[in-house]
């Protein structure tokens, strides 16, 4: 709530500015598409459990891209995968980010020179904005990369562009 | 049973169906059949009494370089605690081995993938089409003169 700290005065009034209002309203619900690919799903599910619990971001998980903002690409994206992940992004809704989580989806990970099955970074097909490195991230690393989105997601505007 | 017997019994059911034979030095003792004749040496080797290979443990597809290829079969009996190997070698112009999907059911997808990544043909298989790759991909990729494509649907595939 800190955006809106000190902004309340007795009458009931909140004075924000409309970007600040959207920013908050953005980054304080990220829902998630609830898909993993691969140990990095693992990680993640970990992340969403009572232990770590992603629901105090205001993260849950969603089954549709129709209703998500953010994709998670958790794990080895598979040229066979790509091109269903391809169209699982053009499904979800404007503003939509993606999270890279961890070495596969980054930059190919370990199958990087003989995976002859496995796309060399999620990248080369959708736009990232958030990469989580590790094999698998832990879960903080994790979190700490979807607080990074936040802050991207905080300093946006509606009259520029999106940065991409 | 052991390996010599099992040997001892299918040869005398099928001499000319056997190739060769190894039981000393092998950790899996072997003997290698006619790629022509592996369904009825296999029926045979699960309906036989003494035998009874009831599970195909595993089906792998093999490429032994130089344009040979094979496929190895591992069965376990598990009335009688006792394990066999049969092999199968092809070429890489003829990759073409009776299916023995009717004998274990095991054998379909195991099949499907060989056919899949090494590009071994399963005559006889009911659905012989690839089970792991995409259904467009060209080329068998654990062939051992595979050559990674350049692209696949507009993706580039090297790093």
């Amino acid at each position: 709530m800190g955006l809106l700290d000190q902004k309340f005065e007795n009458g009931n009034v909140i004075i924000t500015t409309t970007d600040n209002l959207l920013n908050w309203a953005r980054l304080s619900s990220m829902w998630g598409m609830q898909f993993g690919l691969a140990c990095c799903a693992i990680e993640m599910m970990a992340t969403g459990a009572s232990h770590y619990d992603l629901d105090r971001f205001g993260i849950f998980f969603r089954g549709t891209p129709r209703q998500s903002d953010v994709m998670i690409v958790a794990g080895t994206v598979t040229l066979k995968m790509a091109t269903r992940i391809k169209t699982l992004y053009d499904q979800m809704a404007e503003p939509r980010y993606v999270v890279s989580m961890g070495s596969c989806s980054n930059c190919g990970g370990p199958y990087w020179e003989h995976g002859y099955h496995v796309l060399k970074g999620v990248d080369r097909i959708i736009p990232v904005d958030v990469y989580v490195p590790g094999c698998p991230p832990r879960p903080e690393a994790l979190m700490e990369g979807l607080m990074k989105l936040q802050e991207k997601i905080r300093n946006e505007s509606l009259a520029k562009k999106k940065s991409a | 049973m052991i390996p010599q017997e099992i040997a001892d019994s299918i040869k005398a059911k099928f001499p000319d169906a056997i190739l060769d034979v190894k039981l000393d030095g092998a950790i899996d003792p072997f003997a290698k059949i006619a790629a022509d004749r592996i369904k009825d040496v296999a029926r045979f080797m699960r309906d036989d009494e003494k035998l009874a290979f009831d599970s195909l443990m595993c089906l792998s597809g093999v490429d032994y370089t130089g344009g040979k290829l094979g496929v190895v079969y591992n069965l376990a009996s598990m009335k009688w605690g006792h394990k066999f190997t049969l092999k199968v070698d092809v070429t890489v112009e003829n990759p073409h081995v009776q299916s023995v999907e009717s004998v274990w059911k095991t054998a379909d997808w195991h099949e499907r993938e060989a056919f899949d990544v090494i590009g071994i043909v399963f005559d006889g298989h009911p659905d012989l089409r690839r089970i792991l790759l995409p259904d467009d991909w060209e080329g068998h990729p654990l062939r051992k003169d595979y050559k990674v494509p350049e692209y696949y649907l507009g993706m580039k595939v090297p790093y």
